[in-house]
C-alpha cells in the first residue's frame, strides 16, 4: 500500500486555492488549504505536509517567501512549490535561493503541474522506502544498543538474554574498544534489575586509595579532605548492577576487598566500622588475559573464579568485518546529525578502505574514524579521500614534504594553527581532526599562543 | 439508487446530449433525464484570459435543486479554466453532485485539424465518464486504458477507453451511492 501524502495549498484567493486543491484531490492526495502565511505556519505545526503550493504574493502579514522560510525552518524535508503570477527571473531566483524546490508561473499547463507533483512524490516514496528498509535492517541486527550480524555476536546476544535476570557475576573479556560496557548495559537493561541503577567504574583511571573510597565510600574524617560521609559506587548500585571496567588493573588489597564483597555481600566504608549490606550484581571487564595474570601471581585466583562465573568473550572488530558497513552507516546517521552535517552515505571505495583496515582500536576506533571523516567531508557522501588518514603507509598527500628544519614543538604549533584555521576556529572539529581531546587542544593553544 | 440529470450550459448539440444519456444508462445502469438548459455563463467570463471560470459555473450549478440522489452533469461548448491552470477539460465535485465537461478542446478544429464528429463524441463520452466518476468518488486510476486515468493532453485522452476498468468498477460498487452496476 502506498503512503498517503498530504499537500497544503496556500493562497489568499479562495477560488484559486479551492480549485487547485480540488484538482489535486482528484489525483488522490489529501489536500488542505490555508488563506494566509500565518495559517499555513499554524497548520504546519500540526501536520507534516509533503508538498506546499505557496503563492508568492499574499497581501498583509507575511509574503510567500517568508512563509516558505518559516515552513522550511519547521519542516526541513518538505518540498515547496512557489506560485508566481508572472515570470520574473528575480523572484524565481530569490525563491530557489531560499529553498523552494520549484516555482511555477500561473496559469500553468495541467501536464506541467501533474508531472511536477508526480516527480516529487516519486522521490519521497523512494526516500521513505529507504528509511524504512534501513530501519528494518538495523532492527534486525540490533540488540539493545549493539549492532551486529556476526554469528558469534548473536550467540552473545542469546547468552545475555538467558543470564540477564540471574545474580551471577559476569566477566567480559575483549580488546579495548570492542564495546564491553555496551554488553554490560545490555545485560543490566534486559534483566529484572533494569529499573534499578547501573553504575560504571573504570578501575584503571584511579589511584588505589581513591578507587577504594570511590568503590566503598568513606566516613567523615577518614582521610585528609574527607569532610563528610560519602557513599561509594557499591552503595549507589544497591539492587542494581555495578560494572567494573579494567578489573585486571586493581591492587592486591582491592582484590581482597572485592572478594569480600562478592562473598559476604557486605563491606566497610573507608574509615568506618559499620558493615554496609548491599545487593549488587557485579559485571567485570578486562582487556588483559586474567588467567595469565593468575598464573603469574598478579591476580588472586579465588577472585578470578568468583568473577568468572559467566564468561563472555567479545570478538575484535577484525574478526567481525561483516559488521563494518552496518556500523559505519549507523555512525554516519547518528554523527552527521550530532555534528549538524549533511553527510548521508559512504562510497563503495571508502567502504573498501574500512574493510581492509585492521582496526586495532576496534568499534571505538571505527566510530572515531567516521566522525573525523564527517568533519572534513565536503559533500553528502564520505569518499576514500575522507579516510586517507587511515592509509598511513600509502601515498603522501599531494606535494607535502615533512619539514626537516624545525623542532617538534614548532611543527606541532604549525599543525594545530593550520587545523584551527581550516575549521574556521571550530575547536571541536579541530580536536577531532587532530585526534586529541578538546582540553588538550585548549592547553596547546594556550601554550603556543595560537590565535583562534 | 442514484440517477443522473443532464443539462447544458450555453448552446450544446441536443443529439450529443441524447447519446450521452444512452451511454450512461448502458454503462452505469442508472436512470437519466434531460433538465432545463442554462444560458451562456457570462458571469464566469474572464476578459483577460478569454475563458470561463469553471469553479464559478460549478458554484452556480449548485443552485439547481435536482434531489440528493441525483448527479448533475453539465455539458458546455465554452472553454473552461481554473485560476492555477491554463485550461481544464472538465471539473467535478469529488464525491459530490456536480460534474461539468467542456467540448471546446475536444473539437479537431481546436488543433487546426478538419472536423470529425465521431471523434468529438468519443472524446466527450470519455471526459463525461471521467468527471461523473469523480462525482461518484473515484480518483485517478493508474490504468491508462481507464477513463479515470488522468489526461492532461488530447493525446492522452485519445489513448484511453470509455468504460471503467475492473478496479474502478469494483470501487464504484463499494460506494453506497453508486448506481447499480451489474458487470
Ligand atoms: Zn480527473
Ligand atoms: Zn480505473
Amino acid at each position: 500500500m502506498e503512503t498517503q501524502w498530504d499537500i497544503l495549498v496556500v493562497d489568499d484567493e479562495e477560488v484559486m486555492r479551492e480549485s487547485l486543491a480540488a484538482w489535486l484531490r482528484e489525483d488522490g492526495y489529501a489536500v488542505d488549504t490555508a488563506s494566509s502565511g500565518r495559517e499555513a505556519i499554524a497548520k504546519t505545526k500540526i501536520k507534516d505536509y509533503a508538498i506546499y503550493f505557496v503563492d508568492l504574493k499574499m497581501p498583509g502579514g507575511i509574503d510567500g517567501i517568508e512563509t516558505m522560510m518559516e515552513i522550511k525552518h519547521l519542516h526541513e524535508d518538505t518540498s515547496i512549490i512557489i506560485i508566481t503570477a508572472y515570470a520574473t527571473v528575480d523572484t524565481a531566483i530569490a525563491a530557489m535561493k531560499e529553498g523552494a524546490q520549484e516555482y511555477i508561473v500561473k496559469p500553468c499547463n495541467p501536464e506541467e503541474i501533474s508531472l511536477l507533483v508526480n516527480r516529487i512524490i516519486k522521490v519521497k516514496n523512494l526516500q521513505r522506502e529507504n528509511t524504512i528498509l534501513r530501519k528494518k535492517l538495523t532492527q534486525q541486527y540490533s540488540f539493545q544498543d549493539i549492532i551486529s550480524k556476526n554469528s558469534k555476536m548473536h550467540d552473545i546476544f542469546q547468552l545475555i538474554n538467558e543470564i540477564a535476570s540471574l545474580r551471577s557475576t559476569v566477566l567480559i573479556h575483549g580488546e579495548s574498544g570492542t564495546g564491553k560496557e555496551l554488553i554490560a548495559r545490555a545485560i543490566h537493561f534486559s534483566g529484572d534489575r533494569s529499573q534499578k541503577p547501573f553504575v560504571s567504574v573504570s578501575c584503571a583511571a584511579l589511584a588505589e586509595t581513591l578507587l577504594e573510597s570511590e568503590l566503598f565510600g568513606h566516613e567523615k574524617g577518614a582521610f585528609t579532605g574527607a569532610s563528610s560521609q560519602k557513599k561509594g559506587k557499591f552503595e549507589l548500585a544497591d539492587e542494581g548492577t555495578i560494572f567494573l571496567d579494567e578489573i585486571g588493573d586493581i591492587s592486591t588489597k582491592l582484590q581482597m576487598d572485592l572478594l569480600r564483597v562478592l562473598q559476604e555481600k557486605s563491606f566497610y566504608r573507608v574509615g568506618g566500622s559499620e558493615e554496609v549490606h548491599v545487593d549488587v550484581r557485579v559485571i567485570a571487564a578486562t582487556n588483559v588475559n586474567l588467567e595469565d595474570a593468575v598464573r603469574e601471581g598478579q591476580f588472586r585466583d579465588d577472585l578470578f573464579y568468583r568473577l568468572n562465573v559467566i564468561n563472555i568473550i567479545l570478538p575484535p572488530l577484525r574478526e567481525r568485518r561483516e559488521d563494518i558497513p552496518l556500523l559505519a552507516k549507523n555512525f554516519i546517521e547518528r554523527l552527521s546529525h550530532e555534528l549538524s552535517k549533511n553527510v548521508a552515505d559512504i562510497s563503495e571505495n571508502a567502504l573498501k578502505i574500512l574493510l581492509d583496515y585492521d582496526w586495532p582500536g576496534n568499534v571505538r576506533e571505527l566510530e572515531n574514524a567516521v566522525e573525523r571523516a564527517i568533519v572534513t567531508c565536503k559533500g553528502r557522501i564520505l569518499t576514500e579521500e575522507d579516510f586517507s588518514f587511515l592509509c598511513h603507509n600509502g601515498k603522501r598527500k599531494n606535494g607535502w614534504h615533512a619539514p626537516t628544519n624545525m623542532t617538534l614543538a614548532e611543527a606541532e604549533k604549525e599543525i594545530i594553527a593550520a587545523t584551527i584555521h581550516r575549521t574556521n576556529g571550530n575547536i571541536k572539529e579541530a580536536a577531532i581532526i587532530l585526534g586529541i581531546d578538546r582540553s588538550t587542544l585548549y592547553d596547546r593553544i594556550k601554550r603556543y599562543g595560537i590565535e583562534r | 439508487m442514484t440517477s443522473i440529470a443532464v443539462t447544458s450550459v450555453g448552446d450544446v448539440n441536443e443529439e450529443t446530449l441524447e447519446k450521452i444519456q444512452q451511454h450512461l444508462r448502458g454503462a452505469l445502469h442508472c436512470e437519466t433525464r434531460r433538465i432545463l438548459k442554462s444560458p451562456r455563463p457570462e458571469f464566469a467570463f474572464d476578459h483577460k484570459r478569454m475563458q470561463y471560470n469553471s469553479s464559478l459555473i460549478m458554484r452556480d450549478l449548485l443552485h439547481h435543486p435536482c434531489g440528493e440522489t441525483t448527479k448533475l452533469l453539465a455539458l458546455t461548448e465554452v472553454d473552461l479554466f481554473i485560476p492555477m491552470l491554463s485550461f481544464v477539460f472538465g471539473q467535478a465535485q469529488l464525491n459530490g453532485n456536480i460534474a461539468i465537461v467542456s467540448q471546446a478542446r475536444l473539437h479537431q478544429e481546436f488543433y487546426a485539424l478538419p472536423p470529425n464528429r465521431d471523434l468529438l463524441f468519443i472524446r466527450t463520452i470519455k471526459e463525461v465518464m471521467h468527471e461523473i466518476g469523480h462525482a461518484y468518488g473515484l480518483i485517478h486510476c493508474i490504468n491508462q486504458d481507464c477513463p479515470m486515468s488522468l489526461s492532461t493532453t488530447i493525446q492522452q485522452l485519445d489513448k484511453k477507453g470509455s468504460l471503467y476498468c475492473q478496479n474502478c468498477t469494483a470501487l464504484l460498487k463499494e460506494s453506497k451511492q453508486s448506481p447499480s452496476l451489474d458487470v
